[in-house]
């Protein structure tokens, strides 16, 4: 019997410069058609939104940072699981991943009313990708049709050539090296780290570390951390700092 | 030939009045259709929904036209299980209400799921802790319990009584009525609440997650009421309307003041189930997720004003004008008043689901808007031109008020 893991992720904020490598190298990964210039909430797809916040002040006191935002992969009374009709989503006991089945998705978009970090993706258009590109389709993922929900899984078929290749090497358990989803490997400054939650070995859970929303008590698996007191505050203020000042996304 | 199928002793226009009383009903039809239909084939990209704001306009009417349809059961339930035989004048047309808004919900929602083909799959793999599961099993169920109710109606015509087969299957039909009334009951009982559930279960929205009794939070019970007390409401709303457009008088108006005098005991106690929710959820569940409840009402247009709307103006103000006999006894105060009351439950509905997903839930993040496009707008506008042909066949050649003969003889 495997040991029981529990995926999770650590973000440092005072990393991120908002490049956005992390949201391309997830769409390529994961089979979502290319967004064009401008594209937004309704004719844009992407697993992971970059906010992009400030500290309330204006030139010269004015400072940045940026939060990416994807699936927190919540481990406690999943809101999307739990409102799902038809079982299209489920919690891998084994992973501690929250798994979308499109196939089985009647595309009511009652989990996405669910969902607090806005995760979860509609398929509004049929994909399409530019000719010639869908030569570069990852053969491992199967790309979702129009109409129905997607999210970001942990990069599901990195996990299963993982499983592969420990299968083949005769051993039960993946080597931690062997799974890394494709938004960690992308990120240039390293501010995306993945990870077992249950392994001591590593600090994904640093004492330092914040979670978004934690007191909706789902459990979310993606740790904040920053040194800057302001971008602790801006993330975890109990009201929306943005009725003064309006967030952007980008 | 027509005319033939109008019940004896009834007086109804002449075909070409009819017609003409029909032709924009079903010109709206025909574009609401042909709005639905782009949304079909072409997908949801019609509409302006969007990843963030992924349930809009249909959402908040079908939760509108159910509440409304609740005089269908909650009429049967007075009439066929306590016994208020005066509701008989009206339960036709409230059946046929119900079963116009029902079907026009279900005929909506379809459109809005993205794979309307997969609706099956919730009867096959169902999630039995989704309060949606709940949902589509009891309206599945009881949009067929509101066809067969409609039979009878139907099968009375004057030309289908000339069939014995019909007439026997209707008599027979009539003896189900108790069974039927008391099966509507129940599983509209389930499904308002579970409509209200929808919403409250929402841990991840704490403007619309509540605490509740078992697995049901306090919204299921509120919807439960709200809608009893805003059925009889809507028939009376109706049945004035009916009466206006067709100039004749259709119920005796202690039928109507009946009806409010229902409605007002119902919404009075909706209004205090409802204050005291408001302030268990202001005082304790919403603080408790990180959110003071002040916040909510910090957004614009937002504001406390909607809580005071919903709560005072059309709740408490119609609840105490149908319960004053003599308001009640002035048609212009009961039917305003039942116009409020319905206002108010559409009010809720749209609280519980467009101020729900506009408001901001990540400290960061914006207050979200979103307005409706022309083929959401359409595809609505088919149902209500949908019911008001329904309705107007169904008053035109069926007895909608078994009152109305005697009352013509009068
Ligand atoms: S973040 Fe949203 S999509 Fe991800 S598990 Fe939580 S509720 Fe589900
Ligand atoms: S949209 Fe799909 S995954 Fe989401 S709740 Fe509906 S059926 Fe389930």
């Amino acid at each position: 019997m495997n040991a029981q893991k529990k995926y999770g992720m650590s973000i440092d904020v005072d990393r991120c410069t908002g490049c956005g490598s992390c949201m391309v190298a997830c769409a390529v990964e994961n089979n979502i058609p290319p967004a064009h210039a401008g594209a937004n909430d309704r004719n844009g797809l992407t697993w992971i939104r970059v906010y992009k916040v400030d500290n309330g002040e204006d030139y010269p006191g004015k400072r940045s940072a940026f939060i990416p935002v994807l699936c927190q992969q919540c481990g406690e009374h999943t809101p999307c699981a739990s409102v799902c009709p038809q079982q299209a989503v489920d919690v891998d006991p084994r992973t501690g991943i929250v798994g979308q089945m499109p196939e089985r998705c009647l595309g009511c978009r009652y989990c996405m009313a669910a969902c607090p970090y806005h995760a979860r993706y509609f398929n509004w258009w049929d994909p399409r990708w530019p000719a010639g590109m869908e030569k570069t389709l990852n053969p491992d993922v199967a790309p979702r049709m129009r109409g129905v929900v997607e999210k970001c899984n942990f990069c599901h078929g990195r996990w299963h050539a993982a499983k592969q290749k420990a299968a083949a090497a005769g051993k039960s358990e993946i080597e931690p090296g062997d799974y890394v989803p494709a938004c960690v490997e992308a990120c240039p400054t390293g501010a995306i780290r993945f990870g077992d939650l249950n392994d001591p070995s590593n600090d994904l859970r640093h004492p330092d570390s914040f979670r978004l929303l934690k007191k909706l008590g789902t459990d979310p698996k993606i740790y904040y951390r920053s040194k800057r007191d302001w971008v602790r505050n801006v993330a975890q203020a109990s009201r929306p700092v943005s009725s003064q000042k309006e967030a952007s996304h980008g | 030939m027509a005319n033939n199928l109008i019940a004896r002793g009834l007086k109804r226009c002449s075909t070409r009045r009819f017609l003409l009383w029909i032709a924009p009903w079903a010109a709206l039809l025909a574009f609401g259709l042909y709005s639905a239909g782009l949304c079909l084939v072409e997908g949801l990209n019609q509409t302006n929904m969007d990843n963030r704001f992924a349930f809009g306009l249909w959402i908040f009417l079908d939760l509108t036209v159910i509440a409304l349809g609740a005089g269908a059961f909650f009429t049967g339930f007075l009439l066929y299980i306590l016994k208020v035989d005066e509701l008989r004048a009206v339960i036709n047309s409230a059946v046929v209400i119900g079963l116009v808004c029902y079907s026009g919900a279900v005929a909506v929602l379809m459109v809005d799921v993205g794979q309307p083909l997969r609706a099956w799959f919730t009867f096959w793999y169902p999630n039995v802790h989704s309060m949606l599961t709940e949902v589509t099993f009891c309206i599945t169920c009881y949009l067929t319990v509101l066809f067969i109710e409609y039979l009878p109606i139907v099968l009375k015509n004057r030309k289908l009584r000339e069939i014995p087969t019909f007439l026997v299957f209707e008599f027979e039909l009539h003896k189900l009525i108790y069974v039927l009334a008391g099966v509507g009951t129940f599983l509209s009982f389930f499904h308002q609440g579970s409509l209200g559930g929808l919403y409250g279960v929402l841990r991840g929205r704490p403007f619309a997650f509540r605490e509740g009794l078992a697995v049901w939070p306090s919204t299921f019970f509120l919807f439960i009421i709200s809608a009893a007390a805003v059925g009889p409401s809507f028939v009376l709303l109706t049945t004035w309307l009916v009466e206006k457009i067709s100039r004749k008088p259709l119920v005796r108006p202690a039928v109507l003041e009946l009806l409010g005098r229902i409605s007002g005991l119902l919404l009075a106690v909706y209004v205090l189930a409802k204050t005291v929710d408001t302030l268990v959820w202001i005082n304790r569940t919403s603080p408790e997720s990180g959110f003071p409840a002040a916040q909510y009402y910090s957004w614009r247009p937002f504001g406390t004003w909607i809580l005071f709307a919903e709560i005072v103006l059309f709740g408490l103000v119609p609840a105490l004008i149908m319960l004053t006999p003599r308001l009640r006894a002035h048609t212009g105060w009961l039917v305003s008043a039942a116009a409020m009351a319905c206002c108010g439950v559409a009010l809720n509905r749209f609280v519980q689901t467009i101020q729900t997903l506009a408001l901001p839930t990540l400290s960061f993040d914006k207050f979200l808007s979103y307005y409706p496009s022309w083929q959401e707008v359409g595809t609505f506008l088919a149902v209500v031109a949908y019911g008001a042909l329904v309705y107007s066949f169904s008053f035109r050649y069926f007895q909608l008020f078994p009152e109305e003969r005697e009352r013509y003889q009068i």
